[in-house]
């Protein structure tokens, strides 16, 4: 099927793109993208890839928007104060392109639905806040063979990561485990520079749309920081995949999923 | 000897470790940082024992757990 009118003027700087072009949108309108957290880095990757005409887009977050989230969420406006987070998304991005279809999931992601949730997708977006959760994303992910791009942001810090099945290291090659609780602080106990989430948010929606469409090199097998203070950007090599990995390693002994306790965050 | 640390090549001591870099960098909360040494992980329990030679390229890998 080819694109409308209406489409060929909308995705038109895409489409003079060689690298995306008529077939490329075409990928991105028929394609499905899970993010997990509407918040910080949720709120740039949603309205890039609705902008983009990303299909499908499921977004799952369980809050409701609060006047402190309003220095970094963009997703969100004043008058959405006390909205759930996925319903004041789902209604930015209906204005921003109609025709993206958007699952909007009031809950907390957990071991028990996140197989589930994410099946029905092409690609996953970490935008979660917590350990817990970044460390079920990538057990999750690795268990049903789905990619996804990783991203974590910190005061004037940040780093994204992308795993795609087979190709290089999962999230726990190179974290283990999860931090003891206080132990490594978290953005509401450290705070952040609310334009991180523009930034590393939108390397993710990048490194989202060039999965989808087969473009460029991805951060598979590396690790890119930012550091706002510097402006210094580094592409890390990361190591190859372990081979005693307790996920993803050839005789994985992490079999079922973890609700690691929720407790990186207890500065609410 | 010269090492490179995070990118940028730096002199120090023969038979530094890298638990004694980790300190030399001031780098926080060492105990949960990955550290890979020539894109190799360093698992844990090596990294007090591990001795540093000349060339060698260290990175620190650190946990980042905010975004929302």
């Amino acid at each position: 099927m080819g694109l409308t009118n209406e489409q060929l003027e909308r995705y038109s700087r895409h489409l003079i793109l060689k690298e995306i072009g008529v077939s490329g949108q075409k990928k991105l309108l028929a394609s499905k993208v899970l993010l997990i957290g509407a918040g910080g880095l949720g709120a740039p990757v949603a309205m890039y890839l609705a902008a983009a005409g990303v299909g499908k887009i499921g977004i799952v977050d369980d809050d409701v928007v609060d006047l402190s989230n309003l220095q970094r969420q963009i997703i969100h406006g004043t008058p959405d104060i006390g909205k759930p987070k996925v319903t004041s998304a789902k209604e930015t991005l209906h204005d921003l392109n109609p025709e993206v279809e958007v699952e909007a999931l009031q809950e907390k992601v957990n071991a028990s639905n996140i197989l589930s949730l994410i099946q029905n997708y092409d690609f996953i977006v970490d935008g979660t806040d917590n350990f817990p959760a970044k460390f079920l994303i990538n057990d999750a992910c690795v268990m049903a063979k789905k990619p996804f791009v990783h991203a974590g942001i910190i005061r004037f810090k940040g780093q994204i990561m992308t795993y795609v099945p087979g190709l290089g290291p999962c999230y726990r090659c190179v974290f283990r485990d999860p931090p003891p609780p206080e132990a490594v602080p978290t953005c509401r106990q450290a705070g952040v520079l609310g334009a991180m989430g523009g930034i590393i948010g939108s390397m993710e929606a990048l490194e989202t749309i060039k999965y989808l469409t087969g473009t460029g090199e991805l951060l598979v097998g590396y690790l890119l920081t930012f550091d706002a203070l510097t402006m210094e950007w580094r592409k890390i090599k990361l190591p190859p995949a372990r081979k005693d990995c307790a996920v993803c390693g050839s005789h994985p002994t992490l079999t079922t999923l973890i609700d690691y306790e929720e407790k990186a965050c207890a500065l609410q | 000897m010269k090492i490179t640390v995070s990118g940028q090549s730096k002199e120090y001591r023969e038979g530094t470790t890298i638990k004694e870099l980790l300190e030399l960098e001031k780098v926080e909360a060492p105990l949960y940082v990955t550290v890979s040494l020539n894109e190799k992980f360093v698992p844990n329990a090596k990294v007090a024992s591990t001795l540093l030679k000349e060339g060698d390229k260290v990175e620190f890998i650190y946990f980042m757990g905010g975004g929302r």
